[in-house]
């Protein structure tokens, strides 16, 4: 049996342990609010530009002159997946989730016999996917020095994708990422972001007619592309959100664990210092018996 | 006087939201104001700067990059950037000015080169007019 002074050391190591998940948890608590906030302020501009884009999109393709982005390359042999994760651990299932979404549909587009590749945004994803496709990976994007998620990021990460779309490296790209649900629920999402999808409008022709300055398929043009940043900046946004969401929650259950832990190893420390007490009492006294 | 509905919207946060009577806005074809009751409308932005016009003094708002949306629920401007005329750091402008000036450079299509240039004409002129709104004694 562990001695005494053993017990005392256990409880005082796990009693730290837990100091540090509770401060983890508080911090989480703290940017997750943050996050939220951000997630939010973000979300009337892309629905906007959701239904504006929807209602273009709408007139051009009836006219069957669509760019590339809308009407895609005519094929859909190659595929790019988007895999868009957190940069740390301690977050309970929030990059695993995202990663088996992304795994799956890279598994069933290659049983389609598909060409698949990967863009890797986050250093968490990176890591995981990189064991099981090693030679697909075709970027990394880092954002571990970046402290508050601008727009800007998420220019510089629309710009490499189209850059590839130019050079012919994909047909269609699908976003993974996770939607921020509540604390308790961020659901892992797949959202094909090229060639774009616009859910169908259902005002009809009961909308107002615009007149457009310049002409629809200029504005689409500009539109098109900055769209595809504006998607990515929400997905980013989300994910932060829904990683710090995550990580409040796992670190909440560890910091409960840890004080049950301490509940019984308390236990048994006292039980083990008592049965050593009895012992020494029932010593002396068969001691003092056989005088 | 009849006031209209106006956001200015940023992806970052909603900018401005409110009642106002009249909104000068940077149109890619020339400046456009809008007052209540404007027929339905989609433009392109240059940047420049949006005047608000409501109670009390006229406000300023740096904006580029977007498109304003006019339907008869009111006007939506979104805009890749947008910040009171104040919060603009002419070293940010200038910055944004030198990216122009590489872009037309490194521009690979001369249709992508007239962008660019524009682009660039467009911000030498705010930060021009900026800069001799400052040196006068503000606006």
């Amino acid at each position: 049996m562990a001695s005494l002074k053993d017990l005392r050391n256990r409880i005082a190591s796990v009693k730290a342990t837990q100091k540090i998940t509770k401060a983890m948890q508080m911090v989480a608590a703290a940017k997750l609010r943050r996050a939220q906030m951000a997630a939010e302020a973000a979300r009337p501009y892309a629905e906007r530009m959701d239904t504006v884009l929807g209602n273009l999109a709408a007139g051009i393709v009836g006219a069957g002159q669509a760019p590339v982005l809308i009407a895609g390359t005519g094929q859909s042999q190659k595929h790019l997946l988007l895999v868009a994760t957190g940069e740390r651990g301690l977050c309970g299932a929030f990059n695993t989730s995202i990663v088996r979404l992304a795994r799956e549909k890279a598994q069933q587009l290659i049983g389609e016999g598909k060409d698949v590749t990967f863009f890797c945004v986050g250093r968490k994803g990176y890591d995981q996917l990189r064991r099981t496709y090693p030679d697909r990976i075709i970027e990394l994007v880092d954002l571990r020095s970046v402290r508050t998620l601008s727009f800007k990021d998420a220019s510089a990460i629309a710009a490499k994708i189209l850059a590839l779309l130019d050079q012919g490296a994909f047909d269609v790209c699908t976003l993974f990422y996770s939607n921020f649900k509540s604390v308790i629920s961020q659901i892992p999402t797949a959202q094909q972001i090229i060639p774009a999808v616009f859910e169908a409008q259902d005002e009809g022709e009961g909308g107002p007619v615009y007149e457009y300055e310049p002409a629809e398929e200029e504005i689409l043009a500009d539109l098109l592309p900055r769209n595809i940043a504006v998607q990515i900046f929400r997905a980013l946004l989300e994910n932060q959100a829904s990683f710090y969401g995550s990580q409040m929650s796992a670190m909440d259950n560890a910091t409960r664990n840890a004080g049950d832990m301490i509940k019984k190893q308390t236990l048994i420390y006292n039980r083990t210092r008592q049965a050593m007490i009895t012992k020494e009492l029932i010593e002396i006294i068969s001691g003092a018996e056989a005088l | 006087m009849a006031t209209l509905p106006f956001e200015l919207v940023s992806p970052e946060r909603l900018v401005f939201s409110g009642a106002v009577t009249e909104v000068i806005v940077p149109g890619a074809e020339g400046e456009f104001g809008v007052l209540a009751g404007h027929a339905p409308f989609i433009g392109m932005l240059k940047p420049g700067i949006l005047t608000i016009k409501g109670d009390g003094a006229p406000r300023a708002y740096f904006v580029r990059g977007g498109f304003a949306e006019v339907n008869p629920a009111g006007l939506t401007i979104l805009a890749e950037e947008a910040k009171p005329l104040e919060e603009l750091d002419l070293g940010v402008l200038h910055q944004q000015i030198q990216d122009a000036k590489e872009d037309v450079n490194d521009a690979a299509t001369d249709e992508g080169r007239q962008r660019a240039a524009r682009q660039l004409a467009d911000l030498e002129q705010v930060y021009a007019a900026l800069e001799s709104g400052r040196t006068g004694g503000g606006h």
